[in-house]
């Protein structure tokens, strides 16, 4: 009778201290496991690596100081691209001036000032519709109400307008997350000492979630930037002969202006006799703009959160 | 003196607060102002349309001068075939990967591949078709010996890429939420980590991860630029993967150009784009009350 405990206790120990066909299995399919899941990763950062190298190095040839600094001429094929680069300087530009004040104050009341009711919870909702309506249909918003309805015309100013609704609940969204970063005891110990709602947001909440913010709006920078379908139903145009390189080119409320992303869709698209390395070097350019702010954002958002006293 | 100044204070500060009431409604105004401004454009052409001519016929010849007709079927037949084979691909990717971030690395690796997501999902569209048609379409060619390489599986290879990063960070989010004693109790029980997320995770997660899928639906849905240049542009019910097919959005995008104001092919466009608005409406809305669902849980 007593030797059967004992006889248990040596089998536990003996499949803790060696390994068993059990266990040596276990660890088998624990490793498959990881490599089955690891690969799904892994083939969305190949992908990403590939393109980026291939774009680089077939736009290569076509990359120059020259070719950022010219314009372009002969609709395009021949010359560089400074005035489509300034182009989307002035909508990214005008679009930010808009929607970054518009959004983080629309985040600062869905943060600090809305009741949890069901208004809220509309609000909510068409923040996230926004966000999920298709690039094109803002586009053919921004056609019916800025081009037509207000009388602007097609213009930089439609198209960044047109933009800035577009990229909208991005800096909603991130505003929200970092205004709710910010601990309640904050607020309640700034209230106690007598401010009012106001300059609590003001003095205590937004500089405590200032990173959040920052990185919203550089996002919502990128974003700008490589936008296609709703700017060239609203103020870009194919192509538009300029003969100044400085940086004031168009007038904003006027002028229809180039951009990189219509000039790559351009010239990849109906450019027959561009050179084949030409709207590689575009989207070179134009990816490296976008990935050079997504990095900056990151880069932003991880010192001002290593600095973070909380 | 004191009380104007605490005065001027006070009005200053109603009248900051009004301007934030103001935008906190904005969004509100700006989604029926979408759905306003774009009906508008194409009401005139209501009057005309028989619906289930507009949304069931295939014969899309908006520029024939003695008959045109506008049949929105293919281009639908062929949204929806070009979003579900994106998914079909993508899926398996996106939930593998949100799994992999979030159950199985930590530290360096799982900041590194939440950068890697980031930067993919900030590649533009048009950058995305630019590769289609320049990339992937002669290799479609080479590998499948197929005569077009443009086609619906470049597009939904395409669309596959740009809906994965949405799944995987908004999947892992769901993944995240499940409580670590699910996980503890899994593991003290002996199963192995397969184990712990086929029996545990997965069901446990199972609604956030789908409103991850619906999203990326979503994204797939509206993209614009990747399947105007990759799919091939033409209008027909596609019978293999490897038929050029063509999307709501991008006929909107490739023709209203060519459309003068006013005209009925122009109001068409716009009645598509409503189309497009409802679409995605219902599965955006979908999706929101599902995660909405979960967090009261």
């Amino acid at each position: 009778m007593a030797a059967a405990p004992s006889n248990t206790t040596a089998t536990a120990n003996r499949a803790i201290f060696t390994e068993t066909p059990f266990v040596r299995k276990k660890r088998r399919t624990e490793l498959v496991a990881r490599c089955f899941f690891g690969a799904m990763a892994a083939a969305m950062v190949i992908p990403l690596v590939l393109i980026v190298g291939y774009v680089i190095v077939q736009g290569a040839p076509s990359l120059s100081w020259e070719f950022l600094t010219a314009n372009p001429r002969l609709g395009g094929i021949r010359g560089g691209i400074w005035s489509a680069l300034v182009g989307t300087i002035y909508i990214v530009t005008i679009s930010l001036c808009v929607s970054a004040p518009i959004g983080v104050l629309s985040a600062v009341y869905l943060t600090e000032y809305a009741r949890d009711n069901w208004f809220t919870r509309i609000v909510n909702l068409a923040v996230v519709n926004l966000a999920g309506v298709p690039s094109i249909v803002h586009g053919l918003f921004g056609l019916g109400a800025f081009v037509y309805a207000a009388g602007m015309g097609k213009s930089i100013l439609s198209a960044s307008l047109t933009l800035s609704i577009m990229t909208l609940p991005v800096i909603i969204a991130s505003t929200k997350e970092a205004l709710s970063a910010v601990p309640r005891s904050f607020r309640e110990a700034c209230w106690n000492v007598g401010a009012t709602r106001w300059q609590t947001i003001r003095r205590i909440v937004l500089p405590n979630s200032i990173s959040g913010i920052l990185t919203g709006v550089i996002l919502q920078v990128s974003r700008t930037a490589g936008e296609t379908a709703p700017v060239m139903l609203t103020g870009v145009a194919t192509f538009k002969a300029v003969e100044s390189t400085g940086l004031f080119l168009y007038n904003p409320i006027k002028d229809q202006c180039m951009a990189l992303s219509m000039h790559l869709y351009y010239i990849a698209t109906q450019a027959s006799n561009a050179a084949p390395s030409l709207p590689f070097a575009i989207a070179t350019v134009l990816l490296c703009v976008v990935l050079v702010v997504n990095a900056t954002a990151i880069g932003v958002r991880a010192y001002l959160r290593s600095r973070k006293k909380w | 003196m004191k009380q104007r100044r605490r005065q001027a204070e006070i009005l200053g500060e109603r009248a900051i607060e009004a301007l934030i009431y103001v935008c906190g409604f904005s969004a509100i105004i700006f989604v029926f102002g979408i759905f306003f401004f774009v009906l508008r454009e194409g009401a005139p052409f209501l009057a005309k349309l028989k619906i289930g001519e507009f949304l069931f016929s295939i014969d899309w010849f908006p520029t024939s001068q003695t008959q045109a007709k506008y049949g929105v079927g293919a281009l639908i037949a062929g949204t929806l075939s070009v979003t579900a084979l994106a998914m079909v691909i993508a899926v398996p990717f996106g939930l593998g990967a949100a799994v992999f971030v979030s159950e199985f690395c930590t530290g360096k690796l799982k900041e590194t591949l939440k950068v890697v997501i980031e930067l993919l999902a900030a590649i533009p569209s048009v950058v995305w078709g630019f590769v289609g048609l320049t990339v992937l379409s002669p290799i479609i060619i080479a590998t499948f010996h197929v005569p077009i390489g443009v086609n619906m599986f470049n597009g939904a290879l395409l669309l596959a890429l740009m809906s994965v990063p949405i799944m995987v960070s908004i999947g892992e989010d769901a993944l995240k939420a499940v409580p670590d004693s699910y996980r503890e109790a899994a593991l003290a029980l002996g199963a192995t980590k397969w184990q712990l997320v086929y029996r545990v995770l997965l069901p446990a997660a199972k609604n956030g991860l789908l409103a991850a899928v619906l999203l990326g639906v979503g994204r797939a849905i509206g993209e614009t630029m990747a399947v105007l240049m990759a799919t091939g542009h033409s209008v027909r019910i596609p019978h293999s993967i490897f038929d050029p097919v063509r999307t709501l959005t991008a006929t909107i995008a490739a023709e209203l150009g060519e459309t003068s104001k006013g005209s009925d092919h122009y109001q068409v466009l716009f009645l598509i784009g409503v189309l497009l608005f409802g679409i995605t409406f219902v599965v955006n809305l979908t999706a929101d009350m599902i995660v909405k669902g979960i967090k009261r849980k």
